[in-house]
């Protein structure tokens, strides 16, 4: 499904990115696990299409397709989603509107017909519950004045509305307790099958607990410099990542 | 029908116009007689003058202007600007009141609209005609006063509620350049609730039309009036738009006004709050494109005690448009405990547009609470790109957010059917 092959990219002149190579097969999920700084963000960024980035060496296939030369809503309309680590406040813009815009585009995207209203709503109820999301948020403007919780589980239920193929879900944890993730977790896992990937990038093991990844790989300094079954995740949080950085001989 | 005055300047011709049609002008002649000498010492303001900084009037009325221009309009062409399927429509064409293009035969008990010229001797109209509106204060007003000829004066009785909505349609449409003067009084008495919408249109029009419309309107005790103004003048009209407001105790007066087009919009809202518990909304949004010119000020003015005001302002510019938002406030030695409140906030979406923004507050009281604030950005590049990540287009991500951003000064529009379709022009305009 989604194949990174030497991907380098850049900030303002300085490289954040130095030859990562991925390999995510529907079905799985896999986690990206690193300390602050490694390029953990920079890595959902670039692959959602953020323009400050400059990728300077690589290439990304999705399904077939070049990600790298697709517009952000290109490659959402192809079916890859970003939950964010920080939801961005929008207000005047209401989520229900917001969605229906959205969803709608996509399927004129895939030269389908506007979903019908009726359709759209017994989505948006079914999806709301899902994650547990108040109905009176999705009537309110995007993430205004949402509390930390709400914002990330608002990102769950944008992705459960949308559908995609693939999701990366940027350090959906922080800042989260363990009951909102709980909720985020439960709802990540319900939408998984057979033919969706997931990728999951925490600082923390914490997360795993819940969503439990296929694969687990260590992000060091722009580059993945270990991978391994989920037991990996254990061994990095009892030993912290120091261990990593000695292992590698940083 | 024409009267076309050929000497050198613009002020010269206005003040002949005057000399040879003083006769044929409706009401007091003294009084017009004192506006003309005001207009002679203040002149056409121009950029020297401050309060016109940013609106070069004087220049965009070079060339040669008539001051009346019959035209013949059928009820047909005009049917689009009457958008509200349930009002009292008022046409007013070339600065002068339609009875035949205005739909005013049964009118609801306690309404009165009658053409301004035949309203002189009416003694509510005597009362308050020119009585708030200063000649020495501005041009403008001076030259309306002196120059008006058409327009209508309303009159809601003590205590009439009229639910339907009145709607005032200011129609251009000329193939001759024209100077229009047009002229309102509109007195609300006390315990009354009406809802006013001004519309200003241009309809078949090949010339410019220079439109100076001033509007007074008395607000008696207890009152409670909404008025909307939707400005969408094509490129050959330059505005000028005076509205004068006094509110008595306990009243509440909520104002909305709607710019979407025209080469040069001025609106000159002034309010003056002369009683206690007076309760003042005012609300603006400009959409700039092209090399329109929009400039908004607003004065309100505490004169009392316990009252509060609210103003926001909002604009888009686009283009090498420019917009100006000038808000003053007074609040008055005897006005204390007034909460007075101003916002201004703008996005430019060019290189070449340009905001200036001026929030004035002179506070002579002690116990108030006041505050102003403005702002001019850009379009959030985080949000747009929150959106495009979740599958709009760029252009319908930023269409979005120009529709988010103005929908703080829409929902504030009571009226259902007027909302919806600013709505609808605003989509149309960001096309």
């Amino acid at each position: 499904m989604l194949s990174i092959k030497n991907l380098h990219a850049s900030i303002g002149g300085k490289e954040i990115l130095k030859g990562i190579n991925l390999e995510v097969k529907a079905g799985e999920v896999h986690a990206i696990m690193g300390p602050n700084g490694s390029g953990k963000s920079t890595l959902s960024a670039v692959l959602a299409g953020r323009e400050e980035y400059e990728v300077t060496e690589g290439e990304v296939i999705f399904n077939g397709k070049n990600l790298l030369e697709m517009s952000p809503e290109d490659r959402a309309r192809e079916g890859v989603f970003l939950a964010f680590q920080y939801p961005v406040e929008i207000p005047g813009v209401s989520n229900v509107n917001f969605l229906k815009t959205a969803i709608n585009e996509i399927r004129a995207y895939k030269g389908l017909e506007p979903m019908e209203a009726k359709d759209f709503l017994i989505r948006l109820k079914e999806k709301q519950k899902l994650v547990e999301l108040d109905g009176k948020l999705t009537n309110r403007s995007v993430n205004e004045g949402f509390s930390g919780g709400e914002k990330k589980r608002n990102e769950i239920f944008q992705m459960a509305i949308l559908e995609p193929k693939l999701a990366i879900l940027d350090e959906t944890d922080s800042g989260l307790d363990i009951d909102a993730l709980r909720i985020v977790a439960n709802g990540v896992n319900k939408l998984k099958s057979k033919e969706n990937a997931t990728i999951v990038i925490t600082h923390y093991q914490r997360l795993l607990d819940y969503i439990i990844p296929d694969v687990v790989h260590i992000l060091y300094n722009g580059k993945i410099v270990k991978s391994g079954p989920k037991e990996l995740a254990l061994e990095l949080e009892e030993k912290g990542y120091d261990f990593i950085k000695e292992e590698v001989g940083a | 029908m024409e009267t076309a005055i050929k000497t050198n300047t613009l002020k010269d011709k206005l003040l002949s116009q005057f000399e040879s049609s003083k006769n044929s002008l409706f009401g007091n002649l003294q009084l017009r007689e004192r506006a003309i000498e005001s207009f002679a010492t203040l002149g056409i303001h121009n950029r020297k003058c401050e309060e016109y900084k940013y609106v070069n009037i004087d220049l965009m009325l070079k060339g040669e202007f008539a001051f009346i221009y019959e035209k013949l309009i059928s009820g047909k062409q005009i049917e689009h600007t009457k958008f509200l399927k349930d009002a009292i429509n008022i046409a007013i064409v070339n600065g002068v009141f339609n009875e035949g293009l205005s739909n005013i035969k049964s009118l609801p008990k306690g309404l009165q609209i009658i053409n301004i010229a035949e309203a002189t001797s009416n003694e509510t109209f005597q009362k308050h005609y020119s009585k708030y509106a200063d000649v020495n204060s501005d041009s403008f007003i001076a030259l309306n006063t002196t120059l008006a000829n058409g327009g209508v004066f309303i009159c809601i009785a003590k205590g009439s509620i009229i639910e339907t909505p009145i709607h005032i349609i200011n129609i251009s449409s000329t193939k001759e350049n024209i100077i229009i003067n047009s002229r309102n009084l509109i007195v609300v008495e006390a315990n009354s609730q009406v809802r006013f919408i001004e519309s200003f249109e241009t309809i078949d029009s090949s010339a410019k039309t220079f439109t100076n419309s001033l509007t007074e309107m008395v607000i008696e005790d207890n009152a409670v009036v909404d008025y909307y103004k939707i400005q969408d003048e094509k490129e050959v009209g330059y505005l000028v738009n005076t509205t004068q407001v006094n509110q008595a105790k306990q009243s509440v007066f909520n104002t909305n006004t709607i710019t979407l087009s025209g080469s040069l919009v001025r609106n000159n809202l002034n309010i003056v709050l002369d009683g206690e518990h007076i309760e003042t909304h005012l609300n603006g949004l400009y959409l700039t494109n092209g090399n329109q010119v929009v400039d908004n000020h607003t004065l309100v003015d505490h004169r009392k005690p316990n009252c509060n005001s609210n103003e926001l302002y909002k604009g888009i510019i686009e283009d090498k448009s420019s917009a100006t938002f000038n808000g003053k406030i007074y609040v008055r030695k005897d006005a204390q405990k007034t909460n007075a409140f101003q916002s201004n906030k703008n996005i430019l979406l060019s290189d070449d547009g340009t905001i200036n923004t001026k929030p004035q507050l002179e506070i002579y009281a002690d116990d108030v609470k006041c505050s102003h604030g403005t702002s001019t950005g850009k379009l959030d590049a985080d949000k747009i790109f929150y959106l495009r990540a979740r599958g709009l287009s760029e252009t319908s991500a930023k269409k979005l957010l120009m529709h988010a951003f103005a929908s703080e000064v829409v929902d504030t529009i009571k009226i259902e059917a007027l909302r919806e379709y600013v709505e609808e022009k605003i989509s149309k305009r960001f096309e």
